[in-house]
């Protein structure tokens, strides 16, 4: 089977949900990191041109005073180490001379900003320049004032860590949401189904039960199909009819137009070939009938849903059927029947099964015999049995007459096609139960017609 | 026995009407449903044999306004069909009783026995020979006010020597009559019949003789 639909949909949801919380992880951690450099930039910046500014010209070099706020705001931001340079005139007057300056050195009070190595930690700097009158000369000044940034990278860690917590957040609340969004799509689907499925197996009706219009063309496409099958179906049923109106009515006439004749004739050797005439016709009409039940038989033990039904009143009505044409020969049919029997099965298949069982007791019957017929139920079971005194089973094993166009080897003078037995067989097996044949104590035949009982 | 026979085949019809005459009932013959209804309209019948398959509809749209039209003329429905289904829906339509064409005339028979005693029978049916009254419907014979029960061959057996009494009956010709031609029959197997029947009918004037060589004859006295 395909993967799933509902499966493939979460899991495109949970892998959507990830890589949404992912974005989220990294456009939080850049973010915040761009937002705290750009504040420690400003006030990086503004110390940086404080100092620039509080330089005068003195005697012979520079002045200047450190204003007290400078440093004092730079503290404020933490932990953090502070390193400046200041050069007059391109020479390094006090601070670390080696602190590294920009490659584009700055030409105005503009901070520039940059990150360098210095003393084994990363170092914020803001460079500025101005221009001062010493003696009389114009002398370039520049001022870079570095610090480090341990403080910012352990807030950007943690908004770090609270970012991904967040993301992580995200992403759990995203399956459980993608879950139901999946099942919430496919309900359609799963009524859908369950619509069909729960339909008899008679009903071939079109689908009418409302889909969202992503499955109309499925429902379409499910209903033409139903629709071809109704035509087939009903076209098996109408040449099977067909089949058997054509093939029996002529053989009607030409039994009785036999019995007729045999009627009137004072040949014997004349009534003799009618006879056989009489005989053939019972046997060609015997043997379409059994064809077609066969066939009816076939093609409704595919259906998976069955009807409750009762087999304890199924035999009586069958046995009232036949009763007549047991009292042909004088066999009487004996019933003990349980009162109820709840089975679930198709009517036509028991039927057919019941009436060849009995029928079969009555053919293979000696006249003024009885044939005792019970049913009960046992355990799990209704057992149908059904037992003559007929001339048994022969040499042949039970299992053999069940195969199709398998007789007896001790019934050469009784008319029949082969089919019976298996009729039966198989549509006991299409219903979940079975059928035996055994001997009967004292003579005779006893057949088992077996059908779960169906819970109440 | 008055019969309607709703048969569009005219070979069949005119057969099954043929049989059923020999054996003395009357039969009106139909092949579409008009006809039929024109019929049931003029007449009165006890048992109406139906096709199912006709020209002008289907016999179970008949049966069912036959039954809602609460006519109590029992039906046997004749199907061709041997289709189990078309069994099951004759008899929910409200047939009394089916049988599968082609048919034995003594199962016909049978079967309009067992319809009409189910449909509590008529008296027209009694039919009386010396001293004895003979219930066909019933199964049983009244000898001196003393009712004696008949199996079934024996009712069908006495009723072929009441068709013609006096008559002498071959031993084949019982035979034919009695047994299904798919049945082995041995040779004195109606004798075992007519010995019965003598016991069922001892002290009545109603005898049946032996006439050798010939077969058997129903006699008063």
């Amino acid at each position: 089977m395909a993967l799933s639909l509902r499966r493939r949909l979460v899991g495109q949801l949970v892998v959507l949900a990830a890589g949404l919380a992912l974005v989220l992880y990294i456009a939080v951690r850049v973010g915040a990191e761009r937002a705290s450099q750009a504040t420690l930039d400003a006030v990086l910046g503004a110390a940086a041109q404080g100092l620039a500014e509080e330089m005068r010209a003195a005697e012979g070099g520079v002045l200047f005073d450190v204003p007290p706020g400078t440093f004092s705001m730079l503290a404020a931001m933490g932990e953090e180490r502070i390193f400046y340079r200041v050069d007059v005139g391109g020479q390094t007057v006090t601070g670390y001379p080696d602190l590294p300056l920009p490659r584009r050195p700055p030409t105005a009070l503009a901070p520039q900003f940059y990150t360098v190595p210095f003393r084994d930690a990363q170092v914020r700097m803001a460079a500025v320049a101005r221009s001062l009158r010493i003696e009389g000369r114009a002398t370039p000044v520049l001022v870079a004032l570095g610090q480090t940034r341990e403080g910012q990278e352990a807030i950007a860690a943690q908004l770090g860590n609270r970012a991904a917590a967040l993301g992580l957040a995200v992403f759990l609340a995203a399956i459980p949401l993608a879950l139901l969004v999946a099942r919430s799509l496919t309900a359609p689907i799963d009524r859908l189904a369950e619509s069909v499925g729960r339909r008899g197996p008679r009903d071939l009706r079109p689908v009418r039960h409302p889909a969202p219009q992503e499955l109309a063309p499925f429902v379409t496409a499910l209903n033409s199909f139903i629709g071809r099958l109704r035509g087939t179906l009903s076209q098996t049923e109408t040449f099977i009819a067909e089949a058997a109106h054509h093939i029996r009515t002529p053989l009607a006439v030409m039994r009785n137009e036999a019995e007729l004749a045999l009627r009137q004739s004072g040949e014997e050797e004349t009534r003799a070939r009618l006879r056989g005439l009489i005989r053939s016709a019972d046997d060609a009409a015997r043997s379409a009938g059994q064809l077609l039940d066969h066939a009816t038989v076939l093609y409704r033990a595919d259906q998976a849903e069955w009807a409750r039904l009762d087999l304890a009143a199924m035999v009586r009505a069958v046995a009232d059927r036949l009763a007549p044409a047991a009292g042909m020969k004088d066999i009487e049919l004996h019933l003990d029947l349980a009162s109820a029997l709840p089975c679930d099965g198709d009517a036509v298949l028991v039927e057919a099964a019941l009436r060849n069982i009995i029928d079969n007791a009555i053919k293979y019957s000696a006249p003024d015999a009885a044939v005792e017929i019970t049913a009960r139920a046992m355990a799990t079971q209704a057992v149908v049995r059904v037992a003559d005194r007929g001339r048994g089973l022969g040499h042949v094993t039970p299992d053999r007459l069940l195969r199709r166009f398998r007789r007896g080897d001790n019934v050469g003078d009784v008319a029949g096609s082969g089919l019976g037995l298996t009729i039966v067989d198989e549509a006991a097996v299409a219903m979940g139960g079975t059928f035996s044949l055994s001997p009967r104590d004292g003579g005779g035949t006893c057949a088992e017609f077996c059908l779960p009982l169906a819970s109440a | 026995m008055r019969f309607l026979l709703v048969e569009d085949n005219a070979e069949l019809s005119a057969s099954v009407a043929a049989r059923l005459r020999l054996d003395g009932h009357g039969v009106d013959r139909a092949a579409t449903l008009a006809e039929a209804e024109d019929f049931l309209a003029a007449a009165v019948y006890d048992l109406i044999l139906l096709d199912i398959m006709l020209p002008d509809g289907d016999g179970r749209d008949f049966l069912a306004r036959h039954r809602q039209a609460q006519r109590e003329t029992p039906v046997i429905v004749m199907t061709a069909r041997a289709a189990v289904r078309d069994r099951v829906d004759a008899l929910d339509t409200g047939a009394d009783d089916y049988i599968t064409k082609p048919f034995d005339f003594a199962e016909l028979e049978a079967r309009c026995r067992a319809v009409l005693r189910r449909k509590g029978g008529s008296a027209q049916t009694q039919r009386s020979y010396a001293d004895l009254m003979f219930d066909p419907l019933a199964a049983h014979v009244t000898i001196a006010g003393e009712v004696r029960d008949l199996r079934s061959r024996e009712v069908r057996l006495f009723e072929l020597f009441l068709n013609a009494p006096g008559r002498i009956l071959s031993k084949e010709h019982l035979c034919d009559r009695l047994f299904s031609f798919s049945e082995p029959v041995t040779d004195n197997a109606i004798e075992v019949y007519v010995g019965r029947l003598r016991k069922k009918l001892a002290g009545s004037r109603a005898r049946i003789e032996t006439v050798r060589g010939l077969g058997y004859r129903l006699t008063d006295g």
